[in-house]
């Protein structure tokens, strides 16, 4: 059970009145992070609500750390640490107290390691969490997930309106449990930047859809603009795996998912540039191709 | 345990990049000798606040350059008989391997190309 993957779904699919998660294919292993990025309803949380069980799927699989959801939740969240930015703690309660009572229910609780990360966010056990400010509360609850050193974290959105000194602590954490190749992290973000640093693997859904998932360095290896100039008059040569091309007079820039060396000899000396693109530009190319695809 | 190794995200060139041309400027610079010992990936990854598939790549393709040697189980190490002059010149033949490729694009010939060459070394 110890070599099974940490997350693993196959032909999910979940039906609400006005929106379907649809043919949901995910897989995260031990020692990897995974970032799970899409526009705003496009089904991340419900994603990882059928993931920590909250939700029961109407079709297909879904198995976390060898576990079937949501029916084993109670074996499968011994191990899962899971923190939302809309969870909330008890407002009259103190750090401390709920420090307690986290080590109460879990025997992984690492007393060591919650003073060192109070310590590391500046966090006060004796404070109560009504007088806590929005970067202190998200960080109160990720130290309670982090020092069960559960094997698999669930993130969602855990650097949403944080300031970026509060989110480069939180990354430094975060890149830190993976020192141990046996744990794994699932977050979701809207900040493609944080995404793109951390990441092994990248998720992209839309509209209820996956629309790739695969490692990080393929996704930045694959994807290419390629701008050309082209003598009035003449015919752009005929190239496979051309996703998007904008004309303006004589130049030509074109979108590649499957960009090779092959490419450029073919294109020959209209080549004119070659540019890299960011995760965030990939994203936004990737939904809009699959969204035309789909004819959306 | 600081690396020194540093990642801008508004650099041009890919992380992974970044770090491979850091580590071969500490080599070529004598500061990591033949036979010095790596971060692990894991440790490097964690270091940097990157992905270990970052580091990763990084360590596999000085790997493949020469640059490094990994041993199962063992960990990686700085390539023994590898004198900082040889670096350099692996890093001069990239620079020039993209010159000829650019130069084939623009069917220039290898004559003209050394043409071209000797004048801007002629400039300097």
């Amino acid at each position: 059970m110890n070599h099974a993957k940490h997350i693993e779904l196959a032909g999910v699919r979940k039906k609400f009145r006005f929106f379907t998660l649809e043919n949901l294919d995910l897989d995260l292993e031990a020692g990897q992070i995974m970032g799970l990025v899409g526009p705003n309803g496009a089904g991340k949380s419900t994603t990882i609500r059928l993931i920590t069980g909250l939700l029961a799927a109407d079709a297909g699989t879904v198995r976390v750390l060898g576990h079937g959801m949501p029916e084993a939740q109670a074996l499968a969240k011994r191990d899962i640490g899971f923190v939302s930015d809309e969870m909330k703690l008890f407002s009259h309660a103190t750090v401390g107290w709920h420090m307690d009572f986290v080590a109460s229910i879990y025997a992984g609780w690492d007393p060591q390691y919650a003073a060192t990360l109070v310590k590391r966010f500046n966090l006060k056990p004796e404070q109560p969490v009504k007088g806590l400010s929005h970067g202190e509360h998200v960080k109160a609850l990720l130290m309670l997930a982090l020092a069960r050193r559960p094997r698999l974290l669930i993130l969602d959105e855990p650097t949403s309106g944080l300031d970026p000194v509060a989110r480069h602590e939180l990354l430094t954490e975060f890149t830190d449990v993976l020192r141990d190749d046996s744990r794994s992290i699932l977050f979701s973000s809207h900040n493609t930047l944080d995404v793109e640093r951390i990441s092994d693997r990248i998720t992209f859904i839309d509209r209820g859809r996956l629309v790739e998932s695969r490692d990080k360095e393929d996704f930045l290896e694959r994807w290419r603009r390629i701008q050309l100039q082209m003598p009035a008059g003449s015919a752009l040569p005929e190239l496979p795996d051309i996703i998007g091309r904008a004309v303006d007079g004589q130049f030509v820039t074109l979108t590649t998912n499957r960009f090779s060396a092959d490419m450029l000899t073919h294109l020959g000396t209209a080549v004119r540039e070659v540019h890299r693109m960011s995760l965030e530009e990939i994203f936004v190319a990737n939904v809009m191709h699959h969204r035309e695809a789909r004819g959306e | 345990m600081h690396s020194g190794i540093n990642i801008s995200q508004t650099d041009a060139r890919p992380m992974y990049l970044q770090i491979m041309e850091q580590i071969r400027q500490r080599i070529a610079a004598g500061d990591w000798a033949a036979g010095k010992e790596l971060p692990s990936i894991r440790a490097l990854a964690a270091d940097l606040r990157v992905s270990v598939i970052t580091v990763k790549r990084a360590y596999l393709d000085l790997e493949s350059m020469g640059v490094i040697v990994t041993r199962q189980g063992k960990g990686s190490f700085v390539a023994e008989g590898g004198p900082a002059g040889e670096i350099h010149l692996a890093q001069l033949d990239e620079h020039l391997s993209a010159a000829a490729e650019l130069a084939r694009h623009i069917g220039l010939s290898p004559d003209e190309l050394a043409e071209r060459l000797r004048r801007v070394r002629d400039k300097q």
